[in-house]
């Protein structure tokens, strides 16, 4: 087991038309398991390919332990990947598939022999190790693919969407099995998704990537509830945040106000406190952000928290999802569009006169469509953002 | 309030049996036109096969199709053509030709394929477009200049200018056949192949070669048909009779001078000649079909 680190490590395609990956670097500790996550297009698989030795690296440097790995040959790397597509040898059987690397490398049968049976008996195969790939389940089949790797005993596994071509119900439980097994092999892990489920779920540091650069990279509790910037905001959670521009000003006993349309929101001093940059944004544009869960139906609450305001929406829409309700509404309010997100795009495309605004209820909440209702901010959870760069104010 | 909705079995079943006649009259018609199609095209193969059952004078002398007399006599005399020359000599050296060709062809031709597919190397697409192009170069314009280089070494009346091609990738078609078909093939199976430590042999020899099988089959199967129905280079290069192969042995049967030609010997080495192609042709066709490439991806 190693660790993997790039410096500065960019990808030219076209003789400098594209770059797909710019100046990225971080540092994947031994046995820690980073996903990289992004939308399509944003240089994540290639980073990967990079670090596998597929492609050639433009610029930068990419270590594997303390050996300089730039020009070394993918097989000297000491790595195993799992691909999208498994990459299973058709015409060989279970068996051959897991023991392929382990031939190559001219081990002894024997050696194999234990190896495979010892893959196979972890990733619960022993049944199928006659069969050809093509007479297995797309879950057996990327077991397969796994247990090729593990034989191996890499210093680093290197996976490429491996989940992605699997039905819901069957990635949720390979989620938990990869994960699992990474734990208990505790190699060395980079992972590549677009799911930002699967990045939340099983990495122990996240990093997020747009348009070949690095965004954040940080637990994923950190890049849930302190994204670095309005892509990595918007891009992290189900649905989306909500975004708003909003002028800040100063309130009553060192706090702050937020008005964004005809709501008036009050930043609590304590808030302002822990963010000291705030104070250079009195009286200008910011962007606001909440996520819906910090969103509350005024009248399901008794006793309001402290800091908590009132904004008024109109329901548009309602999806119930059997453990809270998604609600759907229409604020008073100029939205901030996030041009880069894959989905954030569409949501804003139709808006009417307001802002589109979702709110997460709990299931016991009455609301029906065209409903007028009051919904409670939770100040201690917004998020702002600068108008102009679109970073986060600290 | 709803209304009760009714239909007549009666003129429903009629209209079923009228459309199911016109149908079976569609295809009787279209049926008999295919199967008088198909009459005028065996007719030369049936009365050449019954002209093989007839004797000798009766071939050109009796106007039914039908033979009066049957005899296997055809078939004794035409594979003992003369002395201690039989067909099995002839059958012997199609079939050396063959099995090498097809090795030759196979091992070559696959290689190429593979550089071209896979590899990148300097002026390739300029080699791959050079290669293309002695596709359209024809045999004829060929035929003189190779006579005499292989005349210049030694080579004529030696099965050598047939075979020893074969094994530097000359057959231009099957490379591009084999460019194609591997093209084909998901290029992560071969990464994930360098990434487990294969070298380029062992990609080539142990995943792409038995994934290119349907291909391989198609250009062994192409190869033998070629090389076994090739009379013309045959000719040119086999002259004595010892080293002839089967189609340029069946010229023997006629007599140019137009003294004395054995038809019916003829007509039952034809028959019997055929045999080889039809047999190599149905015991491939599996392979021919069968499509393993991609059974391991989703």
């Amino acid at each position: 087991m190693s660790s993997v680190t790039l410096q500065n490590v960019t990808k030219i395609y076209g003789g400098g038309a594209l770059k797909a990956v710019k100046d990225l670097s971080f540092e994947v500790e031994d046995g820690e398991f980073l996903v990289l996550v992004g939308p399509s297009g944003c240089g994540k698989s290639t980073a990967l390919r990079m670090i596998a030795g597929l492609e050639e690296i433009s610029d930068g440097g990419v270590w594997i332990g303390d050996e300089f790995v730039n020009d070394m040959h993918p097989k000297d790397r000491d790595i195993a990947m799992v691909f999208q597509s498994y990459a299973l040898y058709p015409h060989m059987s279970v068996y051959d598939n897991i023991a392929f690397p382990l031939q190559i490398a001219k081990m002894s049968r024997q050696e194999t022999e234990k190896r495979v049976q010892e893959a196979a008996r972890v990733l619960e195969l022993e049944n199928y190790l006659k069969r050809k790939p093509g007479q297995l389940s797309g879950g057996q089949r990327q077991r397969v693919a796994m247990g090729r790797a593990i034989v191996r005993q890499p210093s680093a596994f290197l996976m490429d969407e491996p989940l992605s071509n699997l039905d819901a119900k069957l990635r949720v439980q390979m989620r938990a099995e990869i994960a699992g097994l990474q734990r208990r092999l505790g190699t060395t892990t980079i992972y590549v998704t677009h799911d930002q489920v699967e990045a939340m779920t099983m990495g122990d540091r996240v990093a997020l990537m747009k348009d070949g650069v690095l965004q954040q990279i940080d637990s994923p509790s950190n890049i849930y509830n302190k994204p670095c910037n309005m892509f990595v905001a918007a891009f992290i959670g189900s649905p989306t945040m909500n975004m708003y521009w909003a002028d800040l000003e100063s309130g009553a006993n060192d706090s702050a106000r937020l008005i964004f349309g005809d709501n008036t929101l009050t930043v609590p001093a304590s808030i302002v406190a822990e963010h000291k940059q705030l104070s250079r944004y009195r009286g200008k544009r910011v962007v606001l952000g909440i996520r819906p869960e910090d969103i509350a139906d005024a009248r399901e609450q008794t006793e309001p928290a402290p800091g908590d305001e009132i904004v008024k929406g109109k329901v548009d829409l309602v999806e119930a999802l059997g453990s809270d309700i998604n609600v759907h509404l229409n604020l008073n309010a100029q939205p901030a569009v996030v041009t880069s997100s894959d989905s954030l795009q569409d949501l804003h495309a139709n808006e009417g006169d307001g802002a589109r605004c979702i709110a997460r209820f709990t299931a016991k909440s009455q609301v029906r469509y065209g409903d007028n209702v009051q919904l409670r901010f939770d100040a201690e959870r917004l998020h702002l953002f600068d108008g102009e760069t679109g970073e986060a104010i600290t | 309030m709803a209304t009760a909705k009714t239909y007549d079995p009666e003129a429903l079943a009629s209209q079923r049996r009228q459309r199911r006649n016109a149908r079976l009259l569609r295809h009787l018609g279209l049926h008999a036109l295919l199967i008088a199609l198909l009459g005028i095209m065996l007719y030369p193969v049936i009365w050449m096969i019954f002209s093989a059952l007839r004797p000798e004078q009766e071939i050109f002398g009796e106007m039914g199709f039908i033979p009066t007399n049957w005899t296997l006599e055809n078939f004794t005399s035409g594979w003992q053509l003369y002395g201690d020359l039989t067909f099995t000599t002839f059958y012997v050296n199609s079939f050396i030709i063959c099995a090498l060709a097809i090795l030759g062809n196979l091992i070559a031709c696959s290689m190429a394929a593979y550089a071209f597919a896979r590899l990148n190397f300097r002026l390739k697409w300029l080699l791959f477009a050079a290669m293309l192009t002695t596709i359209m170069l024809p045999i004829h314009v060929q035929l003189i200049p190779q006579y005499i280089f292989f005349l210049n070494i030694g080579w004529v009346n030696t099965i050598l200018p047939l075979v020893v091609p074969k094994f530097l990738a000359t057959d231009a078609f099957f490379i591009f056949l084999m460019v194609q078909f591997m093209r084909s093939l998901p290029s992560e199976l071969e990464q994930a192949a360098v990434v487990d430590g294969a070298s380029y042999w062992q990609r080539y020899w142990r995943i792409i070669l038995p994934l290119t099988m349907p291909a391989l089959a198609t250009t062994a199967v192409f190869t033998f048909i070629n090389t076994y129905n090739d009379f013309f280079s045959q000719l040119i290069y086999l002259t004595d009779t010892d080293a002839m192969t089967v189609p340029v042995a069946l010229r023997l049967f006629l007599d140019p001078s137009g003294g004395q030609s054995s038809f019916g010997g003829l007509f039952a080495m034809v028959l019997v000649s055929i045999g080889p192609v039809l047999g190599f042709f149905i015991a491939s066709q599996r392979l021919l079909t069968k499509g393993i490439a991609t059974q391991g991806f989703k």
